[in-house]
């Protein structure tokens, strides 16, 4: 039966660089002094066992070879037979970067770096061949050449318990049977009486001869399994030797490049049984439900409006728990966002020669599987730079009376309907001249022009923008904190900075837990209805006489809370016909989006209700100020708002 | 969507390779003229339905349609063409169009006075389209078609696509298939 | 009455191969993930031959066969190691928790159903 084990393939290597992320983070933890936990080390073991074992069924020979040294190392390391030093965590976590290689390699069928994983083997083998106690690893039976006797004679008397492994002696026969003429003679010296019988024990041996030219070998074969449970004896007997198993020990490239590489765009997502489970008991009671409305459906008079109501109203609560459900299936914990970190914090800190430490909380935080793929660029480079310009070196952080050693926070949360990320550092904060002044000069801000400091912090977000002195290649390259915006407002997120000069930063990055749905705010314009993203309403409130404005250069605004919001007509942006076109006859509803706010005039506001998220460009295209579509439940389309898309383009009118 | 089967034509006697390029057309009028849409390309036919408005779009562009859960914009063939505007009425009718691109399947309606048949048109009874001077714009005719007594413009449906904005995609890599 | 199998193994792609195999030669296939799914899953449900790795979380193969052996259901049952050390000691660390036999990986489709075939009267 010939089997394509192609289709294993994907699994394997999902859960091979599974594994290997387990092993990294594992090592990564030993190195940083962590106690050397022998259950850690177990499972720093077991996944190169996996891995291993795997890569060798699905015939992935190198990747097996080269993973069964890792394996031997840490099989020593948790038997206690070798120290776990640095330089052997070292030379782990290397192996470890070049397995991700290797295993991409096999997967996209291209090749690798044969020199640098030969170096690693190397390091590795000489590493075993040094300090270690030897241990066998693999004995080989040598096989013996055809026998010149024409059979075998076996004396078999099992244990008493081999029953209870399993094991029958009659399939054993069955075997010999196969190999040539079986003469059996049984020996019931030890059978006890009846009564004294017990049925689950062996009472009996077996004098066998075998007419057979076969190779002792395979007769040794048949009574593998129950040699240790038996008395047995084959004749001619010839001892197996057993040859000692042969052993088979840089530059390190940025970690970050090799994981680039290795990014698994994975389809599939691995969902716990017993959400399955909650799913089909819901689906199981929605059928119920059904077929409830059904019946009613079908013999339906006013005097059973009361059960319709009730069936209508369960079925609300079915769908709606249904929904959860569903979307809980698609959320992820952020750790697998997380889990770069550590290694980012571990390179880069010693590439730059500052002390951090890193500090994770609330990982368990569990956000939808596609914004978590998509926030780890944004949330390496926000960590990145609070690395590169926020944390200072241990002489400076000295000269300050700082601890040496700096701390980066990273930490996650529920918090009304959306995940909050905060990454934090106690390093020098941004630096408010420098920024004001490169804005200045940029033309991003005018000279005379003055700025609270929340304000100026958020100039960082503007395209082009960097103050480093030379484009570190660390987290300059280009790629700016517009960027990280721009990702993380494509996830309908937002992230705001606080700073505080020598003490430190704080970037907060908002995103909503599913991205296809959320909750939204209904509003007329005329016969037009919008959905404004509950996310970003602040607060709706009609307008007063005198609370309106009129700036010249800014047109009109509106004096909410020590500030002046400008007021973007929505009936003028989107060209709609509106009901009313003064303000104090309809209302302002005030959103925030990208930092900054602006009071959205309607005719009136309508319900609120979550929406479903429905994309424009699949069959369009995007549209400025529209970030999507719904479905209402008439049936007709209405168009989701896009804050910031939407102010971008007043303001251009403003402009004009 | 449509049933696709390639017929052979009825009304021809050429050579056999003729014979199996056949296609079929969904034929609609715009007024007094006859337009017809290669049928591999028609989903379905609606009938008219109030449009959501896109702010900001070309004036040919209606708005957008829910068509079984997914949003589908759709075009005013007569708007796009230069012709006389009409009131809708019951008979208006609305073509569901999907084409294959390089990014996908795109879905998009073209709202019509009226549909009428599907015909069968061999390869040899396409001839090029004459520089008509017309008021409407022909270069999204591939062809005119002689069916009988009934003069057929052949709308290229992937140039209109392509070349209307209708998708992100601005430039001609977009290939159809 | 279909042969069930009981396939316990920590790694998604075995137990994928595994399952596949069998269930290709006509044999009923259940999976767990680890020793204490894979004990769970024999107290409820009566399996011919129980498959197991050795190295796995929460329980490990060990302890699920000695587990296992406790059970009235298990006492003669064949339960097969899947080991990828051929060392003598990790057999008889297997023998002594009360393992039939023990398949040595990496095993074909082929060695598979031979061995079951095997340990099937």
């Amino acid at each position: 039966m010939s089997i394509n084990m192609e289709q294993f393939h994907q699994t394997f290597f999902d859960e091979s660089f599974e594994g290997l992320d387990i092993m990294e983070s594992g090592l990564l933890n030993l190195q940083n002094g962590g106690e050397t936990d022998p259950d850690a080390i177990n499972t720093i073991f077991r996944a190169a066992h996996s891995i291993k074992g795997g890569s060798g069924t699905f015939g992935f020979t190198e990747v097996a070879k080269f993973t069964h040294l890792l394996e031997t190392l840490l099989d020593e390391m948790r038997n206690g037979q070798r120290t776990v030093t640095a330089h052997a965590v070292n030379l782990l976590l290397e192996s470890v970067d070049c397995l991700r290689e290797m295993l991409n390699a096999v997967r996209n069928k291209t090749t690798v770096n044969t020199a640098r994983v030969a170096e690693v083997q190397a390091g590795l083998e000489a590493l075993l061949a040094g300090t270690a106690t030897p241990a066998k690893l693999t004995t080989v039976a040598a096989k013996k050449p055809l026998a010149e006797n024409s059979g075998w004679l076996i004396r078999f008397r099992p244990k008493p318990h081999l029953l209870t492994t399993g094991n029958d002696p009659y399939r054993i026969f069955r075997e010999l049977a196969v190999l040539g003429e079986l003469h059996v003679e049984a020996d019931v010296s030890a059978l006890p009486r009846l009564e004294s019988l017990d049925p689950e024990l062996s009472y009996l041996g077996w004098l066998i001869k075998l007419k057979a030219t076969v190779p002792q070998s395979a007769i040794d074969e048949l009574f593998d399994w129950v040699r240790d449970d038996a008395e047995l004896s084959i004749e001619p007997i010839v001892p197996a030797a057993h040859e000692p198993a042969q052993r088979q020990g840089g530059d390190r490239r940025s970690s970050e490049e090799r994981r680039a590489a290795t990014s698994n765009e994975g389809t599939s997502i691995r969902v716990e049984i017993n959400k399955v489970d909650g799913l089909i008991n819901m689906v199981g009671e929605l059928v119920i439900t059904q077929n409830i409305l059904k019946q009613l459906g079908e013999n339906f008079d006013i005097s059973r409006l009361h059960s319709l109501q009730q069936g209508l109203s369960d079925l609300e609560r079915n769908t709606r728990e249904l929904q959860e459900s569903v979307m809980r299936i698609r959320m992820l914990p952020i750790s697998f966002a997380f889990n770069r970190v550590p290694r980012l914090v571990h390179d880069l800190s010693t590439k730059l020669g500052k002390k951090v430490e890193l500090k994770v909380t609330g990982e368990g935080t569990e956000l939808d599987k596609t914004v978590l793929e998509r926030i780890v660029d944004p949330l390496v480079h926000l960590v990145r730079n609070s690395l590169d310009h926020g944390i200072e070196t241990p002489d400076v952080r000295k000269a300050q009376g700082k601890a040496e050693t700096g701390t980066l926070g990273l930490s996650a949360y529920h918090k009304g309907g959306n995940i909050v990320i905060e990454i934090t550092d106690d390093g020098a904060g941004l630096n408010k001249d420098k920024i004001l002044q490169k804005a200045r000069e940029r033309g991003l801000v005018k000279a005379d022009e003055l700025l609270s400091d929340d304000k100026i912090y958020e100039l960082i977000f503007l395209p082009g923008f960097s103050t480093a002195d030379a484009v570190s290649d660390v987290s300059g390259r280009g790629v700016g904190m517009d960027v990280v915006r721009r990702n993380i407002a494509s996830l309908a997120g937002t992230v705001d900075i606080h700073s505080e000069p020598g003490r430190g930063s704080r970037f907060t990055v908002r995103l909503p837990l599913t991205l296809a749905i959320m909750d939204g705010q209904s509003v007329a314009v005329g016969n037009e209805f919008y959905i404004v993203p509950l996310v970003s309403i602040i607060v709706s409130t009609q307008v007063k006489a005198g609370q309106v404005n009129v700036i010249a250069g800014r047109g009109e605004v509106f004096h909410f809370r020590n500030e002046y919001l400008p007021v973007v007509r929505l009936y003028d942006v989107f060209g709609a016909k509106p009901r009313t076109r003064e303000l104090k006859d309809g209302l302002l509803v005030i959103v925030e989006g990208d930092g900054r706010r602006c009071g959205l005039f309607v005719d009136e506001l309508l319900g609120q209700q979550q929406v479903v998220i429905k994309s424009l460009e699949t069959n369009y295209k995007r549209v400025e100020g529209v970030s999507g579509a719904t479905i209402l439940g008439d049936g007709s389309v209405a168009l989701i708002l896009d804050i910031p898309g939407l102010m971008r383009i007043a303001q251009q009118k403003q402009v004009a | 969507m449509a049933a696709v089967m390639q017929e052979q034509t009825k009304t021809h006697t050429t050579t056999a390779s003729n014979a199996d390029d056949a296609s079929q057309y969904l034929t609609f009028t715009l007024g007094n003229e006859e337009y017809g849409v290669d049928i591999l390309r028609v989903q379905e036919i609606r009938g008219w339905h109030q449009v959501t408005r896109i702010p900001n779009a070309p004036g040919f562009l209606l708005g957008v349609l829910n068509l079984r859960g997914t949003i589908v914009p759709i075009i005013d063939m007569r708007m796009r063409f230069n012709l006389d505007k009409v009131e809708y009425n019951p008979v208006t009718v609305i073509i569901v169009l999907s084409v294959e691109t390089a990014n996908g399947r795109h879905v998009f309606g073209v709202v019509v006075d009226g549909v009428s048949d599907v015909l069968d048109v061999a390869p040899s009874e396409i001839k090029p389209t004459p520089e008509f001077g017309t008021t409407m714009d022909t270069e999204f005719i591939s062809g005119l078609a002689t069916v009988g007594e009934k003069m057929v413009m052949l709308l290229d449906i992937d140039k209109l696509l392509r070349n209307d904005e209708l998708t992100a995609l601005t430039d001609t890599t977009a290939t159809a298939l | 009455m279909a042969i069930k199998i009981l396939a316990v193994d920590d790694s998604a792609s075995m137990r994928q191969m595994v399952t596949f195999t069998l269930k290709g030669a006509g044999y009923e296939v259940d999976e767990a993930e680890d020793g204490k799914q894979g004990l769970d899953k024999a107290k409820s449900g009566k399996y011919n031959v129980v498959i197991s790795d050795v190295n796995m979380p929460v329980m490990d193969g060990l302890a699920l066969i000695k587990e296992l052996r406790q059970l009235a259901d298990y006492k003669f049952t064949p339960i097969l190691m899947l080991t990828t050390e051929s060392t003598d000691d990790k057999k008889q660390a297997g023998k002594a928790a009360g393992a039939t036999g023990w398949i040595v990986k990496p095993f074909s489709p082929d060695q598979l159903l031979a061995t079951i075939k095997k340990v099937l009267g």
